[in-house]
């Protein structure tokens, strides 16, 4: 062994790795901020920058839009994003689009003060209730039409889209379900899959809390729901595999539990593939609504409020429902007439009440799930 | 020496240590800050107070389950591991010792041992999972079907499969030196004294080789204890084992902040580390009297 030649060597590695990390660390150059800028970054609604008309002014000479865990098949956010950057000639830098809602808060504390840093976010109620410190007030034009009970009063966030807990199956390999229970029959060994870890995924979750309505639970007990997949693992029907677009493509998950947008998205993507069909089950229909919320460090603060500007106006609703998902401005445009009939009438059926987790039943549940769920699915 | 000696003369015998100062900032910054970060958040609530409780949580049944699988999987591919190792390296010493069959074999597991990660999970997601070549190949042309008992290749059975995968060839590069410092005049002085090839492995090479056995062995369950981006890649339900619930308080947008206990759950994996590895030092001293 040359010992000698490589000591030296493997400090001057050394040297330049800490060199590297020192340049790492030091922050990149501070965004020029405009008279604009300044205005909208404080802007509750439109009116404060003056107008639309301004406020596209505004965004479009910040250039460009930060967003983050949005997959272009999810609620039809590919379109979305192409269609405001062809609208409004701004650039959206998509990051990590198979992010989680934490993952967003993640990396608005590690960009923080960056140009990299998440202008908007859109998560999970649960997210956003615990980071609303994070957040700059905004109303959008559309504002009186979105429910009470779905928006922070001051417009901290703002429910954005939602759907319901859904059965997404391959119709020519499986029988179609229409109850959870139906899924612990033999006929679904080895495909049923959840899309992600309930104690992790808010989809996840969510399909837990569904299949505790559908065996003797309720909002405030999820019991039956750990031990029904305690069971269907038993059964050997359940899949631990984590659904996404190439397994249900190839295959690997016939049966997915997910939200129905998810899994209508799905059924779009596949036409001519794959015969995918969605049911909400009978008796076990769960409603969430993601929130979306505008990052009070906005490296482009006007183009920020541009984005849910449109995203709440009828065009960006009525994309939102292309894509399958209920936008939450729906019953104000059914009435208005602007609502896209066709894609509305496309939504799976849905029988019985929808069940919406308050605050207190989530954290009941998600106790429950942190110290059961590996036992069940172990 | 004398108190007057110049300073230059007394900064001059600091100049090797230059040297080693970027790979000590190296270790402050990615080693030992990360480590006092973890260890601070153990011992603090989540509003950054002074707290056991969050160390006590660890003593809940979850937890306790969670650090006994990691345990288990850990002991085993350790042990699987060094025993297929140990075979795989003695075949290859016994052979010519610049032939071509110990430098294929020596470049494969220094490659091999070092493939673990969402590469190696994919490639056996790829071979032997739900739609992989090999599970097509024996259900289509055999009538096998390798998951009829359930799907284990996402379980337990499956992490020790593929966690073995690298211990393996781990075992065969710590263990090969070892076998080296076996000296052929050992085995004739057994020879010469009348004694079978078996007493000079029961009374020879065995005690000598011993030590370093048990010490790679250790060094194995360290390897797979730490290992993360492998089960994470392969692992998406039920986050069995402790590096996966620590991903879980990181980056679960149902279970929020809760992010110490993670750090407890790491508190708990680095005084386990520690301890398997203060052995493996003992060990490496004992076994390193015999191999100089």
């Amino acid at each position: 062994m040359d010992v000698k030649s490589s000591v030296p060597r493997r400090g001057v590695v050394a040297g330049i790795a800490a060199l590297a990390l020192l340049a790492a660390c030091s922050k990149p150059p501070a965004k020029t901020s405009t008279a604009e800028a300044s205005k909208a970054a404080t802007a509750s609604s439109v009116s404060d920058v003056g107008g639309l008309d301004a406020l596209v002014a505004a965004a479009k000479k910040e250039g460009s839009l930060n967003v983050i865990a949005l997959p272009p098949d999810w609620a039809n956010y590919g379109t979305q994003i192409s269609t405001f950057s062809s609208k409004y000639g701004i650039k959206i830098n998509s990051a990590q689009p198979d992010a989680s809602s934490q993952d967003e808060i993640n990396a608005a504390k590690q960009l923080a003060s960056t140009s990299r840093a998440p202008d908007v976010f859109d998560v999970g109620l649960n997210i956003a209730l615990a980071n609303t410190t994070m957040f700059a007030p905004y109303k959008v034009q559309g504002w009186t039409d979105i429910p009470e009970a779905l928006k922070e009063p001051s417009g901290q966030w703002f429910s954005d889209y939602g759907g319901y807990m859904s059965i997404g199956y391959d119709a020519k390999k499986v029988p179609a379900p229409t109850s959870m229970k139906d899924l612990l029959k033999p006929a679904y060994k080895g495909k049923v899959a959840l899309n992600g870890d309930p104690t992790q995924a808010a989809a996840a979750f969510n399909g837990v809390v569904a299949a505790a309505l559908a065996n003797g639970g309720s909002a405030d007990d999820v019991a039956p729901g750990v031990k029904f997949f305690s069971d269907l693992k038993k059964a050997g029907n359940f899949l631990p595999v984590d659904p996404t677009p190439t397994t249900v493509a190839s295959g690997q998950t016939p049966v997915v539990i997910d939200w129905d947008y998810l899994n209508a998205a799905q059924a779009t993507s596949l036409k001519g593939k794959v015969d995918w069909k969605v049911v909400v089950p009978r008796n076990a229909v769960v409603g969430s609504y993601y929130v979306q919320a505008i990052n009070k460090d906005a490296p482009h603060p006007a183009a920020a409020r541009l984005w849910e500007e449109f995203l709440f106006a009828d065009q960006g609703q009525n994309i939102w429902l292309d894509g399958s998902a209920r936008p939450v401005r729906a019953d104000a445009m059914v009435k208005a007439g602007t609502i896209d009939q066709a894609a509305y009438a496309k939504l799976p059926p849905v029988a019985g009440t929808p069940v919406y987790l308050t605050d207190a039943q989530t954290n009941t549940a998600k106790n429950y799930l942190a110290s059961h769920w590996t036992q069940a699915v172990g | 020496m004398s108190a007057s000696q110049p300073a230059t003369a007394r900064l001059s015998r600091l100049v090797p240590y230059l040297a080693i100062a970027p790979f000590l900032v190296y270790v402050t910054v990615f080693l030992l800050y990360p480590t006092l970060i973890v260890v601070a958040g153990a011992f603090t609530d989540d509003s950054n107070r002074l707290t056991s409780s969050t160390l006590r949580v660890l003593t809940e049944g979850v937890y306790l389950r969670a650090f006994a699988r990691s345990i288990e999987l850990s002991a085993v591919t350790a042990v699987a591991g060094a025993v297929l190792g140990a075979l795989l390296a003695w075949a290859v010493w016994s052979g010519p010792r610049e032939g071509p069959l110990r430098r294929a074999v020596t470049a494969a597991a220094g490659v091999l041992a070092q493939f673990g990660g969402v590469t190696l999970a994919f490639a056996f997601i790829a071979t032997i999972g739900l739609s992989g070549v090999v599970t097509n190949f024996l259900q289509d042309q055999m009538g096998i079907n390798p998951f009829s008992g359930g799907v284990w290749l996402f379980d337990m059975p499956g992490l020790m499969l593929v966690y073995v995968y690298f211990q393996i060839p781990l075992m065969v590069l710590v263990f090969l030196p070892a076998l080296d410092g076996l000296r052929p005049e050992w085995r004739e002085a057994v020879e010469s004294l009348g004694g079978s090839g078996w007493d000079y492995w029961r009374n020879v090479a065995g005690p000598v080789l011993f030590p370093a056995f048990l010490g790679a062995t250790l060094l194995l369950f360290a390897n797979a204890f730490s290992a993360y981006a492998t089960a994470a890649a392969l692992v998406s339900q039920g986050s069995p084992i402790v590096p996966l619930k620590i991903r879980g308080f990181l980056t679960s947008e149902v279970i929020l902040g809760q992010q110490n206990l993670g750090k407890a759950l790491g508190f708990g994996m680095i005084i386990i580390v520690a301890v398997v590895m203060t052995l493996y030092a003992l060990l490496q001293r004992r076994a390193a009297r015999w191999l100089r």
